[in-house]
């Protein structure tokens, strides 16, 4: 999980206010935007994958033995992946302060 | 039909790759609709691809300065010139080709993702030149049904009695005065080699026409439903619940069209569900009457049926393949 860095400051900027690292928003937090919190019960998850294609961030990875976990990080909380999954494996559960 | 589309084996969700090409931290709402088309057709794409973005919704959210979520070439002029941009592209490639300094056999992938406005409305014009130029690239046409970027003003997409900003639903008009602007025929009646209309919701069905799109020599063009839950006042969970529901209602038919001559219908709704229950979970349609009901209903029915009627005249010929379309 990256460092969050918030806002740049132009001191850090590139000389001629480019953009050097292609895809540079992951260092961005969007997992402050978040209500509710997706979580996985791994003995009801069969691996479909469908949270991973469907999830409008990719918020989604799988690990190494084939599970899809969501990056804390980044996940904004639609529940899309909560809502659309065939075993019902995901609950969206009210994130405390 | 094309032979480049004859020999099309559909992907199954086992071949898809590994990658994104859009990177997380992107700055849309929660539950978007039109970010995830996205993010499945650059993933079809894959990294030889050059994307286009006309002024809306997908060019703020992922280049705030000073970051970018693209990882592949992106460029971005105007609202209205997508598509002369992307034409202008293709030139320069064929050109690079000519003088070798591109390997003539590279495939290399245009694709312009604009909104609704910049398709319906404002681009309209530059869309109609360059498929008329025959230049090849892809457009695919994110459609939310309203300026969601600027704050939900209507469009030339918006659908009839659907409450916008500046159609606002009040005691006298209910909504949006006129119906949706039949963008698929003016698209087909340049008898482009590729249309289709796609949903997010079928995701496979979505993606092997991207991969079909980008075989054909030519231009291409997909219009993809992409619910918006900030201006449609719908749940940010349900969005793929209304984009299979709009399908399953017969008001966003998916289906093909090759050379302007082939139809081919992708998902055939022998039993419709009514088209209250896709309205009802939209706030934008919450002052409905029961006789504006019946006239959507009316009309999605109508124009299905016009639909199924094209697609039994102008079927593709026989020996083809016929493309079946995954179930999801």
């Amino acid at each position: 999980m990256p460092k969050d860095q918030g806002l740049m400051s132009w001191k850090e900027l590139a000389p001629g206010m480019y953009i050097l690292e292609p895809g540079n928003s992951a260092k961005f937090k969007t997992g402050d935007w978040r209500s509710h919190r997706p979580v996985l019960d791994k003995e009801k998850c069969i691996k479909c994958g469908q949270c991973y294609l469907l999830c409008p961030e990719p918020a989604y990875e799988p690990n190494e033995e084939g599970y899809y976990i969501c990056n804390l990080y980044y996940c904004k909380g639609c529940g899309i992946c909560a809502a659309i999954c065939p075993k019902g494996a995901i609950t969206m559960v009210l994130e405390e302060a | 039909m094309r032979p480049e589309l004859a020999k099309f084996k559909p992907l199954s969700i086992k071949d898809l790759p590994k990658e994104d090409w859009i990177a997380p931290g992107h700055r849309a709402c929660q539950g978007c609709g039109t970010v995830l088309p996205l993010k499945l057709a650059l993933k079809v794409l894959g990294p030889n691809t050059i994307a286009v973005s006309a002024t809306g919704c997908m060019e703020i959210i992922s280049s705030p300065f000073p970051y970018t979520s693209w990882k592949v070439p992106w460029i971005h002029v105007a609202f209205e010139n997508a598509a002369s941009v992307a034409s202008g592209i293709d030139a320069a490639i064929k050109a690079l080709k000519r003088k070798g300094k591109l390997p003539k056999k590279e495939k290399i992938n245009i694709v312009v993702f604009a909104g609704d406005g910049a398709t319906f409305d404002i681009g309209l014009q530059f869309v109609s030149g360059a498929l008329e130029r025959g230049h090849n690239f892809i457009y695919i046409c994110l459609d939310n049904e309203a300026y969601m970027n600027t704050g939900v003003q209507r469009s030339g997409g918006t659908p009839k009695f659907a409450h916008t900003t500046t159609s606002p639903a009040g005691k006298v008009i209910h909504g949006n005065i006129t119906w949706k602007k039949n963008l698929d025929g003016i698209v087909i009646a340049h008898n482009i080699p590729y249309f289709a209309t796609a949903s997010p919701a079928f995701y496979m069905d979505y993606m092997n026409k991207v991969k079909k799109a980008s075989l054909v020599e030519g231009p291409a063009f997909i219009h993809v439903y992409s619910p918006c839950p900030t201006g449609w006042g719908s749940k940010s969970e349900d969005t793929i619940l209304i984009s299979r529901l709009v399908v399953e209602t017969r008001l966003f038919p998916l289906f093909e069209v090759i050379d302007g001559k082939y139809y081919i219908l992708n998902r055939k709704v022998d039993k419709p569900k009514p088209v209250e229950e896709y309205l009802k979970l939209q706030r934008r349609y919450r002052h409905l009457t029961k006789e504006e009901i019946e006239l959507i209903q009316q009309k999605a029915n109508e124009e299905y049926e016009r639909l199924v009627k094209l697609c039994e005249v102008f079927a593709p010929p026989k020996e083809g393949t016929k493309e079946e379309t995954k179930e999801t």
